[in-house]
């Protein structure tokens, strides 16, 4: 149900993107004030949200301990999933960023008998998840070319790097290959496992096909429907430097690349896509397990009504005084 | 309520159902949930809306406003937790925590997946605080607040125990507890909370403990295992209550001298500190270690905690320890010293027998007594003879706060492997931080919702088996007071044979005291050596 509505919001904008260009001739909408508009959603969405996030302050101290506590010399503290440095907290949060360290734990449990469980490694939905965000990275990071000027030598280097099968398979970059396949598997298993199927939300589906989009329009612009990439990084200069005017000799691809691109980028803020930077905020991640050394302040911790030894002992003195335990007031 | 008698077992199915978990249904049976709150308590504690009701009534009698204050209630919680807002906002639903939760092993029930779990109240904040679930509705998972939802909420949120294992396998660390918590918080503005809970905190506000007793019934339950002490180690040893000017105040949840098998546990502490004559006091003012107010808000927890360190102060002693439970050590180790610190008028901890300074619990001074244990064995402070634990094949159960909230790991197996002669490890998959629940804590482990717990508690159980079946194992140890009332039950369901102890009644069965006379059976009043049969 979720899949149909996600699958028909993605074919209507399309139409949009060819009635636009190819029907009305919008060009500037589409490649300059569309773009505009987006990263200033972007932008400001982002802080907003990231902002909203840190002005809910963390009032307890509560990190998901997954390893031993730093307690008595001779036991050995495991300082990556108990951290008690900022080294610690530092390591076990650029391993769950750069490695999805929590996702590679992952295990699929099975009834095999009646009544027997059964634990499976299941390292696939890491495959896939880090499949797809390293690629992601490389790409953007080889978009840079059409940003900077000169093209920064990392650049030059990782392109050169990423197409390294260019002999066997002419331009064709590893990345984008990865990319669609691990898209590809992110999709199906929202699909076709019952479980994840039964989870997923329109928005879900509706942010993959958007990514594949972009993919998918970029890989086939690279492959058989070429772009002039002199003009396109003219265009990108132009809109830097806001002077901007559409650009020349591209073609609908580029239109429907560059509109999937500034609508996921509009609407980033708004969706699950903030959980990038959501995990650095991430309380029970990114604190030390030291809370019985080091006194953590909750800034709304309003004092609350007790019930004292006062009024305890005042009920209770005759009984406590009658089996001769201690009490206060004779 | 579905027979749970061990002749038809429980059926556990994994079929999903046709509905979109969107449309909100909860079917109340009996033996799946608890039952409400007395007005008598809610009165006590003096919390909203107190009133007779039933989850399976049609009416739930709610505050003519309750949407508002609900809604009210989560602007509130969203703007002073950040966990609440951020785990609301970025969760992608990658599933990685579905089968992660020991409640829906045991039942197949979708709802009980964290992720879908945290849905139930993330779609209603989407509806009311979010753009896009504003403006998309149900594209975005957006779902209007209706009592269906709410009656949902209750099921569900009183179904999880808080244990934390999802969050250990997100790669976020969204943890389930805090939506938990949170959506207990905003059930209980509008008085939709459940005896088990309510009862156990307004008695502890009372009396000081749970379970309601009195001090003058707390003296003479000491008097009885002091007799029993007597009649098998032929000591008699000393039990101040109360005392001030001791250094230290020992605090452990009441169970352990009211309930079984945790009074083992209870003549195991006595004697530990009989031999090494710990200068130390207990208090009947704060005779609870557990705190079930941590199950219904943060307010009511830090309520029943602030008697801990108000009853160290008026006694003067130098610092506290504190015995085997679990969610009674999460409250301490992440929640008391921000609740009710600073605990300036204590001094840092130092173990009279070995002169170890605990430096790891400088600000909140309190001691766990496996750290405190341990640390006596490293140092040979104690005799043991293993071998009076001959009887017992052990295993080791780790309890989700122990673990998950604290990372108290190698202590407890330090200790048993001095005190016992056999002890085996459950699957890796399911101890340390990948432990699995009992099924019943977060105040849970009523009677009336036995299916629930004895599903919840499946994998645990599970485990057990395994290593009933691999080594022979007949004991499972844990160092939780809730886990010792709880598994019991479940293993007589799941896995008959294998009987539940605390980590300190092994140690006072293998604890050689000086005087002692030759003893012919454990702490239980069974015989050393393994029956043949």
């Amino acid at each position: 149900m979720g899949l149909w509505y996600a699958i028909s919001g993605i074919l209507l904008l399309i139409f949009f993107v060819v009635i636009g260009i190819e029907g009305i001739g919008l060009y500037s909408l589409f490649a300059i004030f569309i773009p505009y508009a987006a990263i200033l959603l972007f932008v400001v969405g982002f802080i907003y949200r990231v902002l909203k996030w840190a002005s809910s302050p963390v009032p307890f101290h509560i990190p998901t301990v997954s390893g031993q506590q730093k307690s008595l010399p001779w036991i050995k503290a495991d300082n990556i999933n108990s951290p008690y440095t900022t080294g610690g907290v530092v390591k076990r949060l650029a391993l769950e960023i750069l490695l999805f360290r929590s996702l590679l734990k992952n295990e699929k449990v099975e009834i095999d008998a009646p009544h027997r469980l059964l634990f499976r490694t299941s390292v696939l939905l890491w495959l896939g998840a880090m499949a797809f965000h390293w690629s992601l990275l490389v790409i953007l990071l080889r978009h840079l070319r059409f940003f900077l000027e000169p093209v920064p030598s990392v650049v030059v280097i990782l392109q050169r790097v990423d197409s390294i099968f260019q002999n066997l398979l002419p331009i064709l970059y590893i990345s984008d290959l990865i990319i669609v396949i691990a898209l590809a598997y992110l999709f199906l298993r929202r699909v076709i496992y019952p479980q994840v199927k039964y989870i997923s939300l329109p928005s879900d589906y509706f942010v993959l096909l958007t990514i594949a989009g972009i993919a998918l329009s970029g890989v086939l612009m690279r492959l058989i429907f070429k772009v002039d990439l002199v003009q396109v990084k003219e265009w990108v200069m132009a809109m830097l430097s806001f002077r901007p005017m559409p650009p020349k000799g591209v073609s609908l691809l580029f239109y429907i690349h560059l509109f999937f691109v500034s609508l996921l980028i509009a609407y980033f803020p708004l969706s699950k896509l903030m959980h990038m930077p959501g995990i650095f905020l991430s309380p029970t991640k990114n604190m030390r397990n030291t809370s019985r050394n080091d006194r953590h302040i909750n800034p709304w911790n309003h004092p609350v009504k007790v019930h004292t030894y006062e009024e305890y002992e005042e009920e209770f003195r005759n009984p406590m005084k009658e089996v001769g335990l201690p009490v206060e007031k004779e | 309520m579905e027979d749970v008698s061990k002749q038809k077992a429980l059926k556990i199915d994994y079929t999903l159902p046709i509905k979109s978990w969107m449309e909100p249904t909860v079917e109340f049976r009996k033996g799946t949930y608890g039952y409400p709150g007395a007005s008598k308590h809610v009165n006590y504690l003096g919390l909203p809306f107190p009133r007779e009701w039933q989850p399976t009534d049609k009416d739930w009698k709610l505050p003519e406003n309750w949407k508002e204050i609900i809604l009210r209630g989560m602007k509130d919680r969203l703007g002073r937790y950040r966990s609440f807002r951020l785990f609301l906002d970025i969760c992608v639903r990658c599933g990685a925590c579905a089968d992660k939760c020991h409640f829906f092993i045991g039942s197949g029930d979708p709802k009980n997946m964290p992720v879908l779990r945290a849905e139930l109240l993330r779609s209603i904040y989407r509806r009311y605080f979010t753009l896009s679930g504003k403006v998309f509705g149900k594209l975005a998972g957006a779902r209007e607040l209706t009592e269906e939802v709410l009656k949902e909420w209750f099921y569900y949120f009183y179904q999880c125990t808080e244990c934390r294992r999802c969050s250990v396998f997100c790669p976020y660390g969204i943890d389930t507890c805090e939506i938990t918590m949170m959506a207990r918080e905003l059930l209980n503005l509008i008085g939709l909370n459940i005896n088990w809970i309510v009862e156990p905190a307004s008695k502890s506000y009372r009396t000081g403990n749970h379970l309601g007793i009195p001090p003058h019934a707390f003296k003479s339950t000491v008097d009885f295992a002091i007799d029993e002490i007597k009649e098998i180690t032929g000591i008699q040893v000393e039990v101040p209550i109360n005392r001030k000017g001791a250094e230290i105040l020992f605090i452990t949840p009441s169970a352990d001298y009211f309930a079984s098998p945790h009074w083992y546990t209870f003549l195991g502490y006595l004697l530990l500190f009989h031999e090494i004559g710990l200068d130390y006091t207990w208090s009947t003012y704060a005779s609870e270690g557990g705190n079930f107010g941590l199950f219904h808000s943060a307010d009511l927890a830090k309520r029943l905690n602030a008697k801990i360190y108000s009853e160290a102060k008026r006694l003067g002693v130098k610092w506290i320890l504190g015995g085997e439970c679990g969610h009674m050590w999460r409250v301490i180790h992440q929640y008391m010293d921000t609740f009710n610190g600073p605990a300036d008028f204590l001094e840092e901890p130092i173990s009279p027998v070995t002169g170890t300074h605990f430096d790891h619990v400088k600000s909140t001074k309190m001691v766990h007594i496996c750290e405190f244990t341990a640390d006596l064995i490293k140092n040979n402070k104690l005799k043991l003879d293993p071998n009076r634990n001959d009887k017992w094949k052990v295993t080791y159960h780790d309890s989700c706060n122990i673990s998950r909230g604290m990372g108290l790991l190698e202590e407890p197996r330090y200790i048993l492997r001095n005190v016992c002669t056999e002890f085996y490890e459950m699957p890796e998959n399911t101890i340390k931080e990948r432990t699995f629940c009992c099924g019943s804590g977060a105040g849970l482990g009523s009677d009336e919702n036995m299916e629930i717990r004895l599903r919840g508690g499946f994998p645990r159980a599970n485990a057990v088996k395994y290593v009933k079946e691999q080594y022979g194992v007949n004991l499972l140890t844990c160092i939780c007071a809730i886990d010792r009332a709880t598994l019991p039950p479940l293993l007589e369901y799941w896995v008959p044979g294998v009987e539940v102890a605390g980590v300190h009644e092994l140690v006072g069965n293998a604890l050689v005291l000086k005087g002692e006379k030759e003893r012919t059976t454990n702490l239980r009043g069974e015989p050393l050596t393994p029956s043949e049969n």
